[in-house]
């Protein structure tokens, strides 16, 4: 170690600030809904009205004659593939005889102005003959329902058979779990801007988007073009949470372009933003635990089927993951457990954050409360004889090699202090139901609950999700490149305090996110600290590599004695000291780097196999006070202690798990796409309630800092884990206030009070 | 889709000419789309997310609900007028040092909240800077780091003024 005074730099483990910060507060950041070009039109969507029908009529003629309408595009319209999907390329780009979900995409227009595109779009006539929708789990597993996609109504079924399915616990517990569905409720609506080449050969798409790459590849099929001459460039980007991961208006805006011939922007509303991207996958679990008197598991039964809506999405992947995370971070070898996801017409499900964890953490931990108070035990005692230690294999044989700190997480989180007693003095904002009159506070009552998960990090079963990234060094100044999706999460910081800790340099360029660079895989699956950290860290280290040859050969020097400290090279077995700057001047060194993580293996049909990379734990400790004679919910602590691996970046990380908190809460206690027979009712802001200021708890975190040897830079992917345990914990409390046996989520009031 | 009409804004102290815009145009449609302040965001066009709050003769207000025609005689204030030279304001540096940023599609209108707030009441409770910014939707944060920037533009401007 360097005894050297180091003044602070922002390297690896300080909270570096944003780069895009300012720009951000002063309202001067390019989000891709600010792009605007010469000569533009605008797009926008025309979306069937209805779950399930058959197209009988298309009648675009009066839309034709409406002044500023450029172009009308329906399915015959499209020059290549007529459908897209990220896994299963089964959703049409235009329906074309039959539309699956309310706000199926029927036909484009481009027009001189939104206001022109919204009556081009009131005067396109479709006729449809309306037919019944397939609109429930149960119906959708019937074999006897008619498939109403020629691919079938189910997306897959998986099975986890583990141990000895006959074993039979001392003490049995059984319950019914319900999610609702949520939505990712970024606040950057979809948009897009395309430029078409002259003469239609190509189009620029600039884009807010997850994965630059997989975008290009499903839009350059859509479009009959080579991939080259489908550019992307990443538009600033309002939150993700899993929504952008699909192709929304992406190819339609490409197609506008192309047609006219001019740049075309298109940009969602909120209303139809509920309609154009995939949401979290609603779903029912059964289970029922066998456990020993003395509190261990020893078998997991049950069902687990989510509704994966109209096209498959990520639904098969999303499965896979809950399934494989049912037993949670608990000790278990005995299992039998079926789970399927399904077709239906309600709207198209995929990625959100949790990604399928967060359906089976409701649960798990319900079942963990179960069992505590079968065995007489508290919430916390439960969960600490059945903790997962390093080293323990799941119920799909694979071992847990990565740092697994539960038992930690637990205790640190039970050690938070509890919040003070409510404030009932009168005109008290604490009350749940704020600064009105609402609440009688004699009707409060407090509760406690607990929530631990388990979260696996990178993509599984199989899927090789590379990241690139390349670096330059020139005169003491680091450029750094890569396609990384930035979203919000801080990758862009990240990136900076890698390429200044590696090459002691203080200045990062980053280049412009785009298609010019392999691909950087998605920003989702708390991957990219991993993944694309591990790639630029790749880069860093072989420009430094070439600098320290350089610096050796000019003082005939071994390069592997040359070390960076601080911004200098320094011989770490003699005198020589050379500032970076002064080293790296008049020379450009360039390097690529491709990170790949370990090889992951598909499921088989016993659900067994090594199919995911790595895992994170969390635990999270909900307090709320709940009027328990109105059914409204405060909830007034979060304590939270979560497996970071190495901590890179305090405050982006103290961000991330606030933010998380957040969300799971919004699952817990207001978060529901309402859908009826297939009818999105609460398609807005106004309906679909998001939590508030008012709304945000306390919420008192704490790392766990445990170093992961697996991990390019010891750090664990942050991003899920926060959102997932936190919504049964909250709903635990609730349980714990109220008495209620509530197995559903989001919990609403007549759950609480009604009889 | 435009008409001849024509009318003035006063937007961040300057007079701004409104040409050729079909009436039915948004006020954060016109800063947006007319007058390219791209800085309001449009977020969910109800009036529910604070995406687009500005100022409208000093009361923060949501420009997608405000009719652009009907601002005419207003002083209108956007982000854009929060640091006119270009220096972030206490509020802005605040948000960037206390993490209250993340994808930033909410901070402009955040901003704008903080500034009104601190405005009114230079020393709010916690619970008082809650019920003032429930308008303005984060989905990121969770808010903790932008109560976190509340509190140290708040401790800074009191330091100031004490030592004045």
């Amino acid at each position: 170690m360097s005894t050297k005074t180091t003044t602070q730099r922002d390297v690896l483990g300080t909270s570096a600030l944003r780069p895009d910060g300012i720009a951000k507060t002063q309202g001067d950041f390019a989000f891709s809904s600010d792009y605007t070009a010469e000569n533009m039109l605008w797009g926008a969507t025309l979306r069937s009205p209805h779950p399930y029908a058959r197209i009988v009529s298309i009648d675009l003629s009066e839309a034709w004659k409406i002044n500023g309408v450029e172009t009308i595009l329906l399915a015959s319209d499209v020059p290549g593939k007529l459908t897209y999907g990220l896994i299963s390329s089964d959703q049409p780009v235009f329906a074309t005889d039959v539309v699956r979900y309310q706000g199926e995409p029927v036909a484009a227009v481009a027009a001189d102005h939104p206001e022109t595109c919204r009556r081009a779009l009131a005067a396109i006539r479709v006729v449809y003959e309306v037919m019944s929708p397939l609109s429930t789990i149960e119906q959708a597993l019937d074999p006897s329902t008619p498939p109403i996609h020629p691919e079938g109504n189910v997306f897959r079924h998986q099975r986890i058979k583990s141990g000895n399915p006959d074993i039979v616990g001392d003490v049995v517990v059984e319950g019914t779990y319900e999610i609702g569905m949520q939505d990712q409720a970024f606040l950057g609506l979809e948009s897009a801007l395309a430029y078409p080449d002259p003469g239609g050969e190509g189009v620029e798409l600039v884009v807010a988007t997850q994965w630059l790459h997989e975008d290009q590849k499903q839009i350059a099929d859509c479009l009959g073009l080579p991939r080259e001459k489908v550019r992307l460039t990443l538009g600033g980007v309002g939150g993700a949470f899993g929504a952008r991961e699909d192709i929304s208006l992406q190819v339609h805006t490409c197609l506008l372009a192309l047609r006219t011939g001019r740049p075309v922007k298109m940009q969602y509303s909120r209303e139809e933003s509920f309609f154009g991207h995939v949401h979290r996958h609603p779903g029912v679990i059964h289970l029922r635990h066998h456990a020993t008197r003395d509190g261990r598991i020893v078998k997991i039964e049950g069902t687990m089927k989510l509704d994966g809506g109209a096209y498959a999405s990520t639904s098969s992947a999303v499965l896979t993951n809950g399934v494989t995370h049912l037993q949670g971070p608990y000790k278990c070898e005995n299992a039998l457990i079926d789970s399927w996801v399904v077709r239906s017409n309600n709207p198209p499900c995929g990625a959100m954050r949790g990604f399928g964890v967060v359906q089976a953490c409701f649960a798990h931990e319900g079942q963990m409360d179960k069992l505590a108070s079968a065995l007489g035990l508290s919430p916390v005692e439960i969960r600490l004889i059945n903790a997962m230690e390093t080293g323990d294999k799941l119920l799909t044989g694979q071992p847990v090699d990565s740092v697994a700190p539960v038992a930690r997480c637990i205790r640190e989180t039970d050690a938070i202090p509890l919040p003070p007693p409510l404030d009932v003095t009168p005109g008290s904002l604490a009350l749940p139901g704020g600064s009105g009159r609402t609440t009688d506070p004699g009707h409060v009552k407090r509760g406690v609950g607990w929530g631990v998960s388990i979260k696996n990090l990178m993509y599984s079963d199989g899927f090789d999700d590379t990241a690139e990234a390349r670096c330059t060094l020139s005169n003491g100044v680091a450029t750094v490149k890569f396609a990384t999706a930035e979203v919000g999460q801080g990758f862009v910081i990240l990136a900076q305090q890698i390429a200044r800790s590696v090459l002691g340099v203080d200045t990062v360029v980053l280049d412009t996110i785009d298609t010019k660079i392999g691909s950087a895989g998605s920003t989702s699956a708390s991957r990219q600290t991993w993944m694309s950290g591990g790639a630029v860290d790749g880069a860093c280290r072989r420009v430094r590599e070439r600098l320290f040859e350089h610096i050796a050969h000019q003082h005939g020097l071994d390069p592997h004695q040359l070390d960076i400290e601080d911004t200098d090279i320094v011989d770490t077995m003699g005198p020589l000291r050379v500032p970076v700057a002064q080293a790296s001047a008049g020379l450009t060194i360039e390097e690529t780097f491709l990170h790949r993580h370990r090889a992951t293996e598909e499921l088989d049909e016993n659900g067994q196999g090594n199919c995911h990379v790595a895992f994170a734990f969390v635990a999270h400790r909900a307090v709320v006070d709940v009027d328990t004679e109105l059914g409204l919910v405060k909830v007034v602590q979060v304590a939270t202690a979560q497996d970071v691996g190495r901590v890179l970046n305090p405050l982006a990380l103290l961000g991330q798990l606030e933010g998380g908190i957040a969300q799971g809460l919004g699952l817990a206690v207001m978060e529901e796409i309402v859908v009826d027979n297939g009818i999105v009712r609460n398609p807005s802001f106004t309906d679909y309630l998001l939590p508030t200021a008012l709304d945000a708890p306390d919420v008192v975190a704490i790392p766990i800092e445990e170093y992961e040897p697996l991990s390019p830079l010891g750090a664990k992917g942050v991003g899920e884990p926060p959102c997932i345990s936190v919504t049964p914990a909250i709903v635990a409390a609730i349980r714990d206030a109220t008495g209620r046996d509530l197995s559903r989520t989001p919990v609403r009031p007549q759950d609480i009070c009604g009889v | 889709m435009t008409t001849n009409e024509m009318y003035s804004l006063t937007v961040n102290g300057e007079h701004r000419d409104v040409r050729d815009s079909w009436i039915g145009e948004s006020l954060l449609y016109v800063l947006r789309e007319r007058l390219g302040l791209m800085g309001s965001k449009g977020a969910c066009e109800q009036g529910e997310c604070g995406s687009c709050t500005v100022l409208l003769d000093g009361e923060a207000i949501c420009s997608c609900l405000v009719l652009s025609a009907s601002a005419v005689d207003c002083d209108i204030r956007t982000i854009e007028g929060m640091s006119p030279l270009g220096t972030p304001s206490d509020v802005q540096q605040a948000f960037v040092e206390e993490g209250a940023v993340q994808c930033g599609f909410c901070t402009p209108g955040l901003v704008v909240a903080v500034h009104h707030l601190l405005e009114h009441n230079p020393d709010p409770a916690p619970l008082e800077v809650k019920e003032a910014l429930s308008g303005n939707i984060c989905r990121c944060t969770g808010y903790g780091r932008i109560f976190a920037a509340v509190e140290k533009v708040v401790e800074v401007r009191k330091a100031n003024g004490a030592g004045r």
